[in-house]
């Protein structure tokens, strides 16, 4: 018996000293490569951090701060270099380009290259002749081919808080993809022209967002995104490996704006077969060629302010764009920068097609607060700068500030005063703005500078309008086992019924049961007239739920779906595991009833704000709302004892192997007792003598 | 005896259908004891709703049944459930099984006796036929009374289904029928590939039955062992096909198959794997995928050897290892083998640690739903606390079985070497592995 359990237990122990051998050996190296990780991901994140700490100092301070945060984009793939992402970055960086790209090569050459830019851009403007002369193979760019225009519209909004939104669009008559390379370049941005033309993008929409948009107190933005990054591109069809394209043009997209677009893989691309159409001209809407992504992790900062301002004609140096001092647009209750490049019709015939490249900044200062209480502003409050010229290149430049609530001036004082008045058709309403025309010098008045203030007379300003569609969620149930997910969406129409698209998108480690799906509104149920559903594999590929429910007016639709906790592998969790895994936005996309007729000719001229989304009919608008993103805790194993389960494990099963072997390899037999160490002895010596044993 | 199974039936079915009907409905098909994502019914039930919206079962990752033994439970609108007849149909398979067994066992041991094969000491050891009377009622109420099994069927797992199907196996092949064992044997092995190693036991037990010997040189002994083999890879084959023909794809297979054997999903089970791969380092990931999976296969041949005499008793060491290593084991895999451990009653006397084992069985049943409310629930406990019980219960699990080992190759030694072994010397000697 004794010698059976001892046999036992030796086994057990060579077993376990042999796998802790085994394994402790490898994972020296392991833990080398995982410790450089997480010193790389700790710098970035100080020089994230420490970004936005010294952004209320210096300008010079927030462009070292910068400068640090790109060097750890250039160094990332350096530090690992199994990184097949990383990797391609690189790959993908150098060969599409052969000149010093700014972004990605030295940096003490930056600040020099953006005054080189700018200087450059000049001499092309006034030395315009010679120029195309010396490449007599490009097409002369006549002032038609490409054009530029900016604005920025000022909103006071019902909460107290300033809503300021930048747009500027670039429009240029060119070919990006047949044959003939476009090289020359002349307000569109050469960084993103070649990647467009290199990827054969046909439309491309990315934003970084800080901040939630609060529907409900700031009415609808004039351009929705999500909070964190979001990425959806469609390709051309002439594009065979959608998926290859998709990653290179991540990873690229990852380094211009310095994010970390590069997270973009399989685990969160979906496909929408309905919700995100093509913006822009064009009869394909395969969705083989689109792709979608959401990273709401991603933290919004100067380092991606910084790239996008140096995609303008004008960088920051002249124009609407000196307003932007990162300092100030991240002291703010919402931040939101976005990217739109999409073929666009050239007139209204639409014979021809021109790209257009938008850029927005969306920022909602909180004046309320920081003024004391005092409700007033002014250019110089909220952007410590003032307007002093239109960008040279702009064939537009123009400053809307909402005055719709304002018609007697009874409730606000705004100064100066312009005698342009506008009215435009945004969202279903009608506004009217007050406009600043910069290209007029009169506009800047004696002082060369134009400081607008608005000093409110009433204490209250009247009420808003709800908005008509708004949506909501938030995730039920307690424990980490299983859980509900709870979307929200409310008609506020009085009378009108109108139908939704609802697009969700959630990573595979909550395992969603569509058979758990209820639609319910005003308390009965509401069976969504198209489902498309996609399971998801695990590590490979999210759910994505797309539905269409018409939602009745005046009510509240709630859609909810269980689903359950993954446990996941010990190196799939973040960093942080127990602040919990974010599931981005639902997105709801809608055609609103309009209240006025809106204008279904996109060509003509309007504001930039009031014309991103095309309008087919005059009843009714598209508009899209994105809800909360969701912060859902999983269950963790503990992680630091991997070699404690390793050993434990093997034992138990050491102890089955060996109880089992025992057994089979053994036969019963009687115990003899064996004999003491006296007999033993005198036995080795009779057996040496020859004589019979004892 | 016929009214006494049919009593225990009734009183069977009786719990199932309150337990049904209670509150607990709703609580047990959660418990992660008891469903495991291979044999959950919400899983069933979300592959039939994916087959609704057009997409197909195993385009996602929820859903690892094979395909056409699900369909039919979608028809369950009867009042009594498919699981609590499958639990019913189980009973009664072993019931017949146990009692044909016990018939052969006893006429072996009578033509033992009458060869006077047995030495005298040994009459102590001879089992009687009233102590086997009740054993087969005993197996069926150790199936259908055991808790495991009762949440297993409340939970509605569909592994209540396989454990039917491998008591019709034994049953076919206790019968003697080797056309129906071998397609039952393929059903068993097609809706989780563990049952394959039973292959072994069925053939040594069929090859008894026909008074062929197991010999290499014996040309009787090669053709049934090929005819065996053929019925049985052709009626896996024959279900894989179907399988095929009824989506038209193959995802089934990485699906079903992929799935049992590469464990991407680590939801806490009472097996060995879950957090064992949850701590894994990667490089060593298929090393040790394939170490653990070979311990349910491993065993088969040496088992085989050393039991080649006692086939019945094969299976059962063969089930409670597949219970053990498999890789999503729940308590209704377990239930199947306590099932038979009334057959072994006449072992009882060899038996070293019984209680020991027993009571960690029962402590560690208490303490899986405790220490799962502090982890997940109260947040009071991490995953360790959950994890030691799942090793101490898989230790007892251990111990049990080869406890059993033990004591019946015990006993077969003291039938050839009699009861009371004496020493050299004359005075009473122990027996002792060597």
């Amino acid at each position: 018996m004794a010698a059976h359990r001892c046999n036992i237990f030796m086994l057990v122990f060579v077993l376990c000293g042999l796998t802790y051998v085994f394994v402790r050996a490898d994972i020296e190296d392991t833990n080398h490569v995982k410790d450089a990780e997480s010193v790389a991901v700790d710098i970035a994140r100080k020089a994230n951090i420490g970004a936005s700490l010294r952004s209320t100092k210096t300008e010079d301070q927030t462009q070292a701060a910068e400068k640090e945060r790109q060097w750890e984009a250039e160094t990332n793939p350096a530090d690992a270099p199994s990184d097949n992402k990383a990797d391609h970055v690189h790959d993908t960086m150098q060969n599409l380009d052969s000149r010093p790209a700014p972004y990605a090569k030295d940096q003490t050459q930056e600040a020099a290259e953006e005054e080189r830019q700018w200087e450059a851009t000049e001499v092309k403007e006034a030395d315009h002749v010679p120029d195309t002369m010396q490449t007599p193979d490009v097409p002369p760019p006549t002032p038609a081919k490409d054009q530029f225009q900016e604005e920025l519209v000022i909103r006071p909004l019902h909460s107290g808080d300033i809503y300021a939104s930048f747009q500027f669009r670039t429009m240029w008559d060119t070919d990006f993809l047949r044959g003939s390379k476009v090289s020359h370049y002349r307000l569109f941005p050469k960084s993103l022209g070649q990647v467009i033309s290199k990827f054969s993008v046909r439309e491309l929409h990315i934003s970084f967002t800080q901040g939630y948009w609060r529907t409900m107190q700031w009415g609808q933005p004039f351009l929705p995104s999500p909070p964190g990054a979001e990425l959806w591109v469609w390709f051309q069809d002439t594009v065979t490996d959608v998926d290859g394209a998709w990653k290179e043009l991540t990873n690229v997209l990852s380094g211009i704006f310095c994010a970390s677009l590069n997270f973009i893989d399989s685990t969160n691309t979906v496909q929408p077969s309905a919700s995100f159409k093509p913006l822009g001209l064009g009869n394909v809407t395969d969705q083989r060629f689109l792709r979608y992504a959401v990273l709401p992790r991603e933290i919004v900062c100067t380092e991606n302010l910084t790239p996008w301002k140096k995609l303008l004609p004008c960088g920051s140096k002249a124009g609407l764009a000196v307003l932007m001092k990162s300092e100030k647009l991240f002291h703010s209750s919402f931040h939101s920068q976005a990217l739109h490049f999409r073929p666009v019709c050239q007139d209204w015939k639409c014979k021809s097609t021109v790209w257009e490249l938008r850029q927005t900044l969306n920022v909602v200062f909180d004046l309320h607060t920081s003024g004391q209480g005092k409700r007033e502003w002014s250019l110089f409050k909220m952007f410590s700068r003032t307007l002093t010229e239109a960008c040279p290149l702009a064939s537009s430049s123009k400053v809307y500030v909402d005055v719709t609530d304002n018609p007697q001036g009874e409730l606000f004082e705004l100064s100066p005063t312009t005698p342009l008045l506008s009215q435009a058709v945004v969202l279903g309403d009608r506004r009217t703005y007050s406009v600043y025309d910069l290209t007029n010098q009169a506009t800047f008045g004696q002082t060369r500078s134009l400081n607008m203030l608005l000093r409110w007379r009433a204490a209250e300003s009247g009420d808003m309008l709800r908005p008509l569609l708004h949506g909501e969620r938030y995730v039920a149930g307690y424990g980490l086992q299983t859980g509900e997910i709870h979307t929200l969406m409310y008609n506020n129409h009085p009378y009108r019924a109108f139908p939704v698209l609802l697009l969700d998108t959630v990573p595979w480690y909550l395992r969603l049961y569509i058979h758990t799906l209820t639609v319910t509104s005003k308390g009965r149920d509401n069976k969504p007239s198209y489902i498309h559903y996609q399971p998801s594999k695990d590590r490979l590929r999210p759910h994505l739920l797309e539905m269409l429910v018409q939602l009745p007016p005046n009510s509240v639709t709630e859609v909810t779906m269980q689903f359950e906790r993954a446990l996941l592998k010990w190196t799939e969790y973040t960093p942080d595991p127990n602040h919990g895994f974010y599931v981005g936005s639902s997105v709801i996309s809608a055609l609103v009833p309009s209240v006025v007729a809106m204008d279904t000719n996109s060509t003509r001229e309007c504001p930039l704000f009031s014309s991103f989304f095309p309008c087919k009919e005059e009843s009714s608008y598209f508009m899209r709302v994105y809800t909360e993103p969701l912060l859902v805790n999983l269950p963790t194993p503990d992680f630091s004892m991997p070699y404690n389960v390793i050993c434990l494990t093997c034992t138990v099963v050491a102890v089955g192997y060996g109880s089992l072997y025992n057994l089979l390899t053994r036969t019963f037999q009687v115990e003899e007792p064996s004999p003491g160490l006296a007999k033993r002895l005198a036995n080795i010596i009779r057996r040496l003598r020859g004589v019979p044993l004892l | 005896m016929a009214a006494p199974l049919t009593l225990l039936l009734i009183v069977a079915v009786t719990i199932r259908a309150v337990l049904f009907r209670s509150s607990l409905a709703e609580l047990i098909p959660e418990r992660v004891e008891v469903v495991s994502p291979l044999n959950a019914w919400k899983r069933v039930v979300e592959g039939l709703a994916l087959l609704d919206l057009g997409v197909s079962p195993y385009a996602g990752d929820v859903f690892h049944e094979v395909s056409p033994l699900s369909i039919p439970l979608n028809e369950s609108n009867t009042s009594i459930h498919p699981s609590i007849m499958a639990d019913a149909l189980t009973a009664v398979a072993l019931y017949l099984a146990v009692k044909d067994y016990n018939k052969t066992v006893f006429r072996k041991q009578k033509y033992a006796l009458e060869a006077e094969r047995y030495p005298l000491d040994c009459l102590e050891l001879i089992r009687t036929p009233k102590e086997m009377y009740y054993i087969p009622l005993k197996v069926a109420m150790f199936y259908l009374l055991n808790p495991f099994t009762i949440l297993s069927c409340v939970a509605k797992s569909t592994c209540g289904l396989n454990n039917a199907v491998i008591a019709l196996f034994i049953l076919c092949t206790v019968k003697g029928s080797s056309l129906m064992s071998a397609i039952f044997l393929a059903l068993a092995t097609y809706q989780s590939i563990y049952p394959l190693t039973l292959f072994a036991p069925a053939l040594l037990y069929l090859l008894q039955r026909l008074y062929i010997p197991v010999n290499w040189q014996r040309s009787s002994f090669w053709l049934f062992t090929t005819q065996y083999t053929f019925m049985y890879l052709g009626s896996l084959c024959v279900m894989v096909c179907l399988s095929f023909f009824l989506l038209s794809s193959w995802d089934f297979l990485s699906s079903v198959y992929g799935f049992i054997l590469s464990v991407p999903d680590l939801t806490p089970n009472i097996g060995l794997f879950w957090y064992f791969f949850a701590e894994m380092f990667e490089h060593f990931r298929l090393f040790f995928i394939c170490v653990f999976q070979i311990n349910v296969f491993f065993y088969t041949i040496p088992l085989s050897i050393k039991l080649k005499e006692h086939p019945i008793f094969l299976i059962f060491m063969q089930i409670a290892i597949i219970s053990i290593f498999k890789s999503y084991p729940t308590v209704g895999d377990i239930a199947l083998y306590m099932a038979f451990l009334p057959a072994w009653n006449h072992l009882y006397r060899f038996l070293r640690n019984i209680f020991l084992v027993s009571v960690v069985l029962l402590a560690c049943s208490a303490l899986f739903p405790v220490l799962w409310h502090l982890w997940i629930y109260a947040g009071s406990a991490n995953s360790n606390f959950y994890y030691a019980i799942t090793l101490l219960f898989n230790v007892a699990q251990i111990l049990l079985v080869s406890d059993y080992f033990y004591a019946y190759l015990r006993r077969e030694h003291h039938l050839t070497h009699g009861l009371y072994l004496k020493r050299k010397d004359g005075s009473e000697a122990t027996l002792v592995l060597k």
